[in-house]
């Protein structure tokens, strides 16, 4: 059982995870599972943010339309923990920070090994590419590309990428011989162009 | 022939194909959970349409958001009307788009490209 100061270091804890979210500007941040209805929760709540901060609509819709293709590539993408009740659902991590100039949204989440060489080339890709080129590669995919088993149209990386008009950072970070830990951090200007 | 009327609801879009009404629309939000569940009574209904249309069809999107998934099924009906279309029906596209929405209005500009089939752009002022 927990003695009681162990219960005082968690509540330090509790003090230094709101410091640490203060200084990086988080204002909102959550791991588990990213049903539809957490995806619905987390756009809508942060709709409702952006309205009061008066954000122009244009910022607006390109944060709701990144924050959902992320939480959609969780939900269908991510590793599944082994022994979740629910095998569709997967579960990560996501952040959404807000500083002056820019909104950060960030994901992160298991994938196998085996699939870290084709994500990075997809990345490294859309990376290269202009927005002409991302333009392209969207309209390639959509006439020939299918909606997969997981209910994906392979667009949403590149969609990120035009809508934002900025890099994907990302990394692959090794949990273990099977898996790694993939974030990806997009960026959504707050400045009108 | 049968009318398909969908509610919007703020992950679906409102859905209206009726013949003998003469409205074809899709408006609103679309990121359904399940995309292709959402679609697919939509294009058969194309399908069966498309055996006997109207002299003229004239199809409004005039969509406020989809996500990526959605844009895929999206050009799914698209494909739908340029079949007809090609067979010799007349069909015209219209898509709406909010004058301040430059995304939406390119959205339509890259359907209009890539489909081929009579396609108007239309923008409208919310307030």
């Amino acid at each position: 059982m927990a003695n009681l100061n162990d219960k005082k270091e968690s509540l330090d804890f509790v003090y230094d995870f709101y410091v640490k979210m203060k200084r990086n500007k988080i204002n909102l941040a959550y791991e588990g599972e990213i049903t539809h209805q957490i995806t619905k929760a987390f756009t809508s709540l942060t709709e409702t943010n952006m309205v009061r901060e008066e954000d122009a609509s244009s910022v607006q819709k390109k944060v709701f339309h990144v924050m959902v293709e992320c939480l959609q590539n969780i939900s269908k993408h991510a590793e599944v923990t082994p022994g979740s009740p629910d095998k569709k659902v997967g579960r990560g991590i996501f952040m959404v920070s807000k500083g002056d100039t820019e909104y950060n949204v960030t994901t992160g989440n298991v994938v196998l090994n085996e699939k870290v060489a084709r994500l990075t080339e997809m990345l490294e890709n859309i990376n290269s590419k202009d927005k002409d080129g991302l333009n392209k590669l969207y309209k390639k995919q959509m006439r020939e590309g299918h909606i997969s088993e997981k209910g994906g149209a392979g667009l949403g990386f590149i969609d990120i990428a035009r809508k934002t008009g900025e890099k994907l950072i990302y990394s692959f970070l090794k949990i273990d011989d099977l898996t790694s830990f993939f974030v990806l951090t997009s960026t959504i200007s707050r400045i009108k162009e | 022939m049968r009318v398909i009327k969908i509610q919007g609801s703020d992950d679906t879009p409102k859905v209206i194909l009726d013949a003998d009404n003469n409205t074809f629309e899709i408006s609103g939000r679309s990121l359904p959970e399940d995309v292709v569940a959402f679609y697919d009574p939509i294009l058969d209904w194309l399908d069966e349409y498309s055996q006997n249309p109207l002299d003229k069809t004239v199809f409004n999107f005039k969509l406020e958001y989809f996500n990526t998934a959605s844009s895929k099924l999206l050009l799914d009906v698209l494909l739908k009307l340029e079949d007809m279309y090609d067979a010799g029906h007349d069909v015209l596209v219209k898509w709406h788009y909010p004058d301040d929405d430059e995304d939406m209005e390119e959205a339509g500009e890259e359907y209009a490209d890539i489909v081929e089939v009579p396609f108007e752009q239309v923008s409208y002022s919310i307030d």
